[in-house]
């Protein structure tokens, strides 16, 4: 139970009249990529935004059933508490074009009216671009607007966003789906490094990268959790049937 | 990600090679020392072992193809190792039959001293390793010399095969024993055999080139 | 069929020439305006008309100091009521598209738009000047503020639905407070879009008379207190060119180069900062 960051039990969401997800129920441990794949519309992206609830900026929006972040129920804590121990990456690059990359970084600490010495805030962007694999690339041009860079430093500028609150989980909403497959690649293997400290939960509709970034995978479909296991075992041997048609490309 | 996995399989097929000679050189020093110990380890210990670690690598080659889809030289590695894994494998059995028979002729008086078997399995043994050590540094120079080299342990094998005749035709009391003797020699060349083929698919993985059933002829 | 394309090709012509010379013709007036006031209102401008206020009747000289102070004095004025007003109910109407208060402003926003300036100076009237008991520049600021206010709300609307949802997302899951959230990112990511829409509407009304008529007033001589009548460019040419005297009627085209070239400026400084500013997303 200890190494348990998100649990998720019975969980249902809707909008209005529509139910989005159905039941679901999961566990994700620590510092391991959890990735959720299914085609598009059936309820994943509506999954991690209930983790950080920011589906509750849609008007009509409910839940039912758990959500516990480090067994503490997301739903009795002050949504912006919670959105600063969960990090966010969108599917567009979206770092804040008023700002330059320095800022950027700690925009977190800034927006929030957090005051820092410069020395500690200094030391903050460097370790957040280090581990975003940005710093090499940035170092000399911190006070430059971030939306000069490329659209594939301009996700990592936004990791390295989400890594200076130090979150318990980050939440990637199809990080690369905007991006060339260079960028891709690039943003894959930072997964595999950021694992060591951070525990990563994945939306993404394409299969071949769930496969090859995740340590566990959840497969969704109609807003039902069809299955989840260790994506070794899932991409080999599915044990559902859908969950076969869907990786074998009959639908999705 | 997935260089990381091949560097893993390159990883485990070097040590799954290296058991493969340890036994084939345990087999024959046991033989050789007429001791049963060793040969009993090799049938209840290390053969067992070669055979779970086929499952695993089978297993990591399939995750591999499946999580990292892996194309060109990567493919043709992956794909490798995977037929690799099943020819070290057949070895694993062979040195088995080795040992089995080794076990019958420990218990009788020999039939006349080793000299040609041990030889044999030294080629052997150098073949094999020759053949990993090609696979690993994607070497198909060396994967080509071992190929060349396949004609020395057949003329071993024949000649052990007609020595033995003579023995048996001589002596009808000898015959279960040469035959057992024979039976070692086969194994040795089955697995020399199968290095033969390790080397084969490096030269395929290496250059893309199918040589397969030209062993031996030039380019 | 050959003669057909070649009656079209004339047709295409003619319709070319015809668009080109009624572009010409709406420019014409721009021209003939700038031209004539600067004709007859350059030779007057010099330092002592710009610095020196009008004299009486009789007197010889005098100048337009009082009123351009006033001027920058009812900008001020209305610009502190209106701009505070006008972004909030930008923000609202931005963030509520839909809703029955949001249609309700953006109709009355409309409404306010259309409505002759000389009725809002009526109503400033009735409403402030009536119950203080005098002409002030208070009121004169109310007025020009209520003209101001369309303006501001309808470009700060827009700018904010130019802002990408993606950038309050961004921020709104850093555990920014939605406050916070607005004030900080989208109204930044949006200020040269509305610096724009508050110099265009500045310009709008630095050239409004009518209501001033019953607000502000006028004043001879020079006035900053807000609660005394005050004088404005556009009120100090009305009053020169109304009067008898040809010195006058010249001091009335330099003071209408003066609010030409302020308007004109404001409206070319608005052009530069939205293609400045410009934000890149």
């Amino acid at each position: 139970m200890e190494n348990t960051v998100l649990t998720v039990k019975d969980f249902s969401a809707s909008f209005g009249d529509h139910q989005i997800l159905h039941d679901i129920n999961l566990t994700i441990e620590r510092n391991i990529v959890a990735a959720l794949m299914g085609p598009s519309g059936c309820g994943k992206t509506t999954l991690i935004r209930c983790v950080n609830r920011m589906h509750e900026l849609i008007p009509g929006a409910a839940v039912s059933g758990e959500m516990l972040l480090m067994n503490e129920d997301i739903y009795d804590m002050q949504p912006i508490i919670l959105r600063r121990k969960i990090g966010m990456v969108f599917q567009k690059p979206n770092p804040f074009p008023t700002m330059s990359i320095y800022e950027n970084v700690v925009a977190g600490y800034k927006l929030n009216g957090i005051k820092l010495p410069k020395s500690e805030m200094d030391g903050i962007v460097e370790r957040s671009l280090k581990n975003a694999a940005l710093w090499g690339e940035v170092k000399d041009n911190l006070h430059r607007k971030g939306t000069f860079l490329s659209g594939g430093q301009q996700q990592r500028l936004c990791i390295a966003r989400a890594l200076a609150m130090n979150p318990e989980i980050i939440l990637f909403d199809e990080p690369t789906s905007a991006l060339d497959p260079k960028s891709t690649a690039q943003i894959e293997d930072l997964f595999v490094e950021l694992k060591k400290t951070v525990t990563m939960l994945l939306v993404t509709h394409n299969i071949a990268q769930a496969a090859r970034v995740s340590d566990v995978t959840a497969f969704i479909y109609l807003g039902e959790l069809v299955e989840f296991g260790p994506t070794e075992k899932m991409f080999t041997v599915p044990k559902d049937k859908r969950t076969e048609e869907y990786l074998t490309g009959k639908f999705g | 990600m997935l260089q990381d996995r091949i560097k893993e399989l390159k990883k485990e097929i070097v040590e799954y090679g290296a058991l493969i000679e340890d036994m084939i050189m345990k087999s024959i020093a046991g033989l050789w020392a007429r001791e049963q110990a060793p040969l009993r380890e090799i049938i209840d210990v290390l053969e067992p072992a070669t055979n779970d670690r086929e499952i695993k690598l089978d297993e990591l080659c399939t995750t591999t193809i499946a999580q990292y889809e892996p194309r060109a030289r990567a493919l043709r590695i992956v794909l490798m190792v995977f037929k690799m894994n099943s020819d070290l494998e057949r070895m694993g059995d062979h040195v088995a039959n080795i040992a089995d028979s080794g076990l019958f002729l420990v218990s009788h008086a020999p039939v006349k001293p080793l000299v040609d078997i041990p030889r044999m399995a030294t080629e052997t043994i150098t073949s094999l390793n020759d053949a990993i050590t090609s696979f690993i540094d994607e070497d198909a120079r060396l994967a080509q010399e071992v190929c060349e080299r396949d004609h020395l342990i057949d003329a071993l094998h024949d000649q052990i095969f007609r020595e033995l005749v003579t023995f048996m035709t001589s002596d009808a009391t000898t015959i279960e024993r040469s035959l057992h003797l024979i039976r070692i020699a086969n194994n040795l060349e089955r697995i020399a055999d199968l290095s033969t083929n390790i080397c084969e698919d490096v030269i395929f993985m290496v250059e893309g080139r199918v040589i397969k059933h030209h062993c031996g002829e030039k380019p | 069929m050959h003669d057909n394309v070649r009656a079209r090709l004339a047709k295409d012509t003619i319709f070319k020439g015809i668009v080109c010379l009624f572009a010409f013709v709406s420019l014409l007036p721009l021209f003939l305006i700038l031209y004539y006031i600067t004709r007859n209102g350059i030779a007057v401008i010099n330092w002592e008309f710009l610095t020196s206020l009008p004299r009486p009747t009789g007197e010889t000289g005098g100048g337009v100091f009082n009123a351009i102070v006033g001027t920058l004095v009812l900008i001020v004025l209305s610009g502190a009521l209106s701009i505070p007003c006008g972004i909030a109910a930008g923000v609202y109407l931005a963030e509520h598209q839909a809703g029955k208060l949001g249609n309700a402003i953006r109709l009355s926003v409309v409404v306010l738009q259309g409505t002759p300036s000389i009725v809002i100076g009526i109503i400033a009237y009735l409403w402030i000047v009536g119950p203080l008991k005098t002409f002030s520049a208070f009121s004169g600021g109310i007025a020009l503020a209520v003209m101001m206010l369309p303006v501001i709300v309808k470009t700060t609307e827009e700018t904010l639905k130019l802002v990408p949802y993606h950038l309050k997302e961004a921020s709104l899951a850093l555990g920014v407070p939605y406050y916070r959230t607005m004030l900080k990112v989208v109204l930044p990511s949006g200020m040269s879009g509305i610096l724009t829409g508050i110099l265009l509407s500045v310009a709008r009304i630095t050239g409004e008379t009518a209501p001033l008529l019953f607000t502000a007033f006028g004043n001879q001589f020079m006035n900053v207190n807000i609660f005394k009548p005050i004088d404005s460019l556009p009120y100090r040419i009305f009053y020169y060119a109304m009067s008898p005297y040809p010195e006058w009627h010249s001091f009335a085209w330099g003071a209408s180069f003066i609010l030409v070239v302020l308007t004109l400026s404001l409206n070319l400084v608005a052009r530069g900062i939205s293609a400045k500013w410009k934000i890149q997303y």
